[in-house]
């Protein structure tokens, strides 16, 4: 290879390459003095800082949701628990051939097509080592058949979790009330650190209105994981700690008694201890399993639920706010003795009807041929409406609202369940606010017999019973009798809470009136004489019979025309013994007729079942 | 007996068994010591896969036996068949361009039917080969001419690899060829111009650039920006490296390397798995081993007896540790992400064997010196 001839100078050529070769050796110690200044910056200056973010790295907490406390009536018997509930879950990872996996166990467990395609979808989102759910509470025969074909599939396993379980199904589901899977709704209120494992939360009645109790707090678990989210081991473990038990004043067996008292009809019933407010039963007919609720009930069965015109969603002792009728009498007439607008001698002429001066419309009673003359006794004992009428005028609705107030009319009784209605006890104040418009006389008579705009709940009307039969004293109804935390076993009972007392101008108006109640049941001509005459106990009481249309105004005065087109509910209020009150109870029966025919024998019932029983 | 005659009787047979096999004892020691730190690093990234191991101890064997067999070949030989060697690699390179295998979004690979080949590494060596045979006979330091012809024979190679696309390899290669030049004297003041119209045209090179290679650059600049994303990489690596401190965590206990935290850890991130394991100490050890080879390298460079290998070892020496400095620059977040391996120690590649063929010319260079009369 020819090249042109050059005069090489190689020792000038070796000395330029030698000085070119310390120049570049020093560039990279400089390089390399750059780089050891970083590494002591990563490593010795911030070391701390990427410890601590190499730890957080590598230590996940997880939470370990608390097992929720449990639900007793009075006597012990478990009304709602935790029960195993069995899932069948796949581990991609371990499956060969998911395929043909599917395929084998679909024949031996049921397997729909949602939760086909819920277990696709997450099978394309979850990693390959996190077990995927299948199916949710397999049944005992289903658990069976996969243990033994257990070795056919491998990757796929049983996990035991916890459901929430009511064993005795409806049996006072609204008292109760169940718990469901916390949707975003319920998120916003939670507070979303205690409820980080937890998937369950009350929705209603006593589950939610007592959540904080029967949760319990949160356990957490430092967990090592890798980049995917794989545990490896547990660093450390915080127990959780399960919710309190809750102990109620329910008898299940009285509830039991009273919800098949009520047969077929629609209605409600409170059974209290005038005592010490204890809801003994609390009916609201008709009723509904909640456990589908537990963990999501299926669509069409819901809507059948919502779709039922008896309602059986709708808790009737808690939000069914009805005219209370002639069962208001007692009270009124009490107000009237109590606030010396009658006497005890004091009559009325009842010639069937009532006639305000200077108007010819006429207020009927529900006896066409009229009481006659009647004091206050016979008025309450007969439920003469005429005698109510007139004393209702003369009380005026602002003294006949201000004594009524006193009792739980108007307002909450402050029961522990969430959802109460407070009723309306009208006054002129409240309509004029409500409505703009004046009051009428004409609607001051017809509250005199719990029509018009008068409005109670069935819990209401137990509560002021039981203040009668407490002579004035005020007892906040409850449901829920004691708490007892978990482990301990120690029972921590709820406080009596009492309401401010009614104040007693003279005792003998209250004897009166109570006299009359018992005369109601077992005097001759009592309207509920018929459930009085074999009865082993004295009860006062006082029926009622009230017009569901009431609560439309432009209908209201017209007897005629509503007589046709209402059914009326049947009410009925009582308790017992009179000597020494055991039970205070309120009975409504939608559409039923009247007090005595249909809610007072109910209520006999329900007396029975706890006093005779229960032997004091 | 006196010193001259005891030097006159020197032949090659007396020189020891170094000269006798070929090799360089403090090189070839330093790469024994690379290789068996890179060993045990890689056993504890691979998750200690067994299989893994032995397939880079073959690969290693493979390397060591490359490395042997180069050192056999005299560097006379090896000039003679530069031309052709870097004239192969052209076309290679071509057919790459016409024809190779895409793999990974780029076009690197050659199929030979018996193994899977990227003519680009071989073009690593025949680069400064023969920019070093141009520049061989010449009169030192080059003129315009030569430096225009010697660019010019960097700069082909260096696109078409860079086309494929490899910038991580162009430019290894580019830098190879210009230290041929830098070391045969390249004029300061050209050398400045040089510089300055690399700045000027970075917008131009932005311009060209993938999409990806861009999106490095930018994460590079600021990976906090996207930390799930390019910037993860990055951010894992530093955790990994910081939170091994001054003595590591210990073989096998680095949970960023252990629970797959970092990615990309037995190949381009291998370092963070060391700097999280052995610390500030292991990664002292390391260096030391790189510096004694560049060392080494750089002195069997000075001492070599003519122009062609004097700028050949120069240049393998220098690449050397380019090749360090860019991967280890990278893991610590002071370079942008380029995808070039830690030399000796990340898993795979073809590169360890041509790395090692490199070294193969310098013990050579080194073993077949002349004795010179003195």
């Amino acid at each position: 290879m020819p090249r042109p001839l050059t005069l090489k100078d190689h020792f000038l050529e070796y000395r330029m390459f030698t000085n070119r070769a310390i120049i570049l050796l020093v560039f990279c110690a400089m390089l390399l003095m750059v780089l050891f200044s970083r590494l002591l910056y990563l490593q010795v200056i911030e070391h701390e800082h990427y410890i601590t973010l190499s730890e957080d790295n590598r230590v996940k907490l997880q939470a370990i949701a608390p097992n929720r406390g449990l639900i007793y009536d009075r006597n012990g018997i478990l009304l709602a628990e935790n029960l195993p509930s069995f899932r069948l879950q796949i581990t991609p990872e371990q499956v060969d051939d998911m395929a043909s996996t599917l395929e084998a166990l679909e024949e031996i467990i049921h397997i729909s097509d949602v939760d086909r395609s819920r277990f696709e979808r997450l099978l394309a989102r979850k990693p390959r080592f996190e077990a995927i759910p299948l199916r949710f509470h397999l049944d005992d025969a289903e658990v069976a058949r996969f243990s033994v074909n257990r070795h056919r599939f491998p990757g796929v396993d049983i996990h035991a979790g916890l459901s929430r379980h009511y064993p005795l199904g409806s049996l006072g589901v609204h008292v109760l009330g169940y718990v469901g899977r916390i949707d975003e709704q319920a998120l916003k209120e939670l507070d979303t650190s205690n409820y980080s494992g937890t998937t369950h939360t009350g929705k209603i009645g006593i589950e939610k209105t007592y959540e904080d109790v029967l949760h319990g707090k949160v356990g957490v678990q430092h967990v090592e994981t890798t980049a995917q989210g794989r545990v490896l081991r547990v660093l450390r473990r915080t127990p959780p700690v399960p919710g309190n038990n809750l102990y109620l004043t329910l008898d299940s067996r009285l509830q039991a008694a009273a919800e098949q008292a009520f047969g077929d009809f629609s209605g409600s019933a409170i059974a209290l201890d005038p005592r010490t407010g204890d809801v003994l039963a609390m009916v609201s007919q008709p009723t509904y399993d909640p456990n589908p609720f537990v963990n999501g009930i299926e669509f069409d069965a819901y809507n059948a639920l919502r779709g039922d015109e008896k309602e059986p969603l709708f808790n009737r002792a808690l939000r069914g706010q009805y005219p209370p009728g002639s069962t208001v009498k007692p009270f009124i007439g009490l107000a009237g003795l109590e606030q010396g607008i009658t006497g005890s001698k004091s009559t009325t002429y009842c010639p069937g009807f009532y006639t305000l001066q200077g108007s010819s419309r006429k207020y009927r009673d529900w006896k066409r041929t009229g009481h006659g003359t009647v004091d206050l006794s016979t008025s309450i004992e007969q439920s003469c409406d005429v005698y109510f009428y007139d004393l209702a005028l003369s009380m005026g609705i602002e003294r006949l609202h201000d004594y009524l107030a006193h009792f739980s009319f108007g307002s909450r009784t402050g029961i522990d369940i969430v959802g109460e209605l407070p009723g309306l006890l009208p006054s002129p104040t409240w309509k004029r606010q409500r409505r703009g418009e004046p009051w009428f006389p004409g609607e001051t008579i017809i509250t005199g017999i719990g029509q018009g705009f008068f409005l109670a709940t069935p819990l209401q009307l137990a509560t002021s019973t039981a203040a009668l039969a407490n002579n004035g004293r005020i007892i906040r109804p409850k449901v829920v009798h004691a708490e007892q935390a978990a482990g301990s076993g120690d029972l921590l009972p709820h406080q009596l809470r009492t309401g401010e007392p009614i104040a007693i101008k003279n005792q003998h108006h209250w004897d009166e009136v109570v006299q009359s109640m018992i005369d109601v049941v077992h005097a001759p001509r009592g309207t509920a004489r018929r459930i009085g005459e074999d009865s082993p106990y004295r009860i006062a009481g006082k029926t009622g019979t009230a017009q569901v249309f009431g609560l439309k105004q432009e209908e209201k005065y017209d007897a005629e025309a509503i007589e046709e087109k209402l059914r009326d509910h049947s009410l009925f209020i009582a308790f017992a013994p009179v000597e020494e009150p055991r039970i205070a109870i309120a009975v409504i029966v939608e559409n039923g007729g009247s007090g005595s025919a249909v809610a007072a024998p109910i209520a006999r019932t329900i007396m029975d079942a706890w006093l005779v029983d229960n032997p004091a | 007996m006196s010193a001259v005659t005891s030097h006159r009787r020197e032949d090659a047979s007396q020189r020891g068994w170094q000269y006798r096999l070929h090799l360089d004892a403090p090189l070839l020691l330093a790469l024994i010591g690379v290789s068996g730190l890179g060993l045990m690093v890689l056993y504890s990234a691979g998750g200690e896969d067994a299989d893994l191991l032995s397939r880079q101890l073959i690969r290693l064997a493979i390397a060591f036996a490359t490395m042997f067999a180069v050192a056999q070949v005299s560097p006379r030989l090896l000039m003679r068949i530069t031309p052709w060697v870097f004239a192969a690699g052209i076309l290679l390179l071509l057919a790459v361009l016409m024809g190779g295998e895409a793999s990974g979004g780029a076009q690197r690979w050659l199929n030979l039917y018996v193994v899977r080949f990227q003519p680009s590494e071989m073009m690593k060596l025949a680069v400064p080969m023969m920019v070093a045979w141009f520049l061989a006979d010449a009169r030192l330091p080059p003129n315009r001419f030569q430096l225009l012809a010697g660019g010019f024979l960097i700069a082909v190679p260096m696109l078409m690899i860079a086309k494929q696309p490899d910038l991580g390899t162009a430019l290894l290669i580019a830098s190879s060829g210009f230290f041929v030049l830098f070391l045969a004297g390249l004029q300061w003041r050209l050398l400045a111009f040089l510089t300055a119209l690399a700045a000027a045209g970075a917008p131009i090179i932005w311009h060209f650039m993938h999409d990806y290679q861009r999106q490095r650059v930018l994460t590079f600049l600021s990976p906090e920006k996207d930390p799930l994303g390019t910037g993860y990489h990055i951010i894992q690596s530093k955790i990994a490296i910081g939170s091994g401190g001054l003595l590591g965590k210990g073989w096998l206990n680095g949970t960023q390397s252990q629970l797959d935290f970092l990615p990309e850890r037995s190949t381009d991130f291998i370092f963070a798995v060391l700097g999280e394991e052995f610390g500030l100490l292991g990664v002292a050890l390391l260096f030391t081993f790189y510096v004694i080879i560049v060392i080494r390298g750089v002195l069997i460079a000075v001492q070599a007896q003519d122009t062609y290998t004097r700028l050949l070892a120069g240049s393998l020496a220098m690449t050397f540790f380019v090749y360090v400095i860019v991967n280890t620059g990278m893991v610590t977040g002071l370079l942008p992400v380029v995808g070039l391996p830690l030399p000796m120690i990340s898993y795979g590649g073809t590169s360890i064997v041509t790395l090692m063929a490199g070294f193969g010319i310098l013990m050579s260079v080194q073993t077949h010196r002349k004795l010179l009369p003195t």
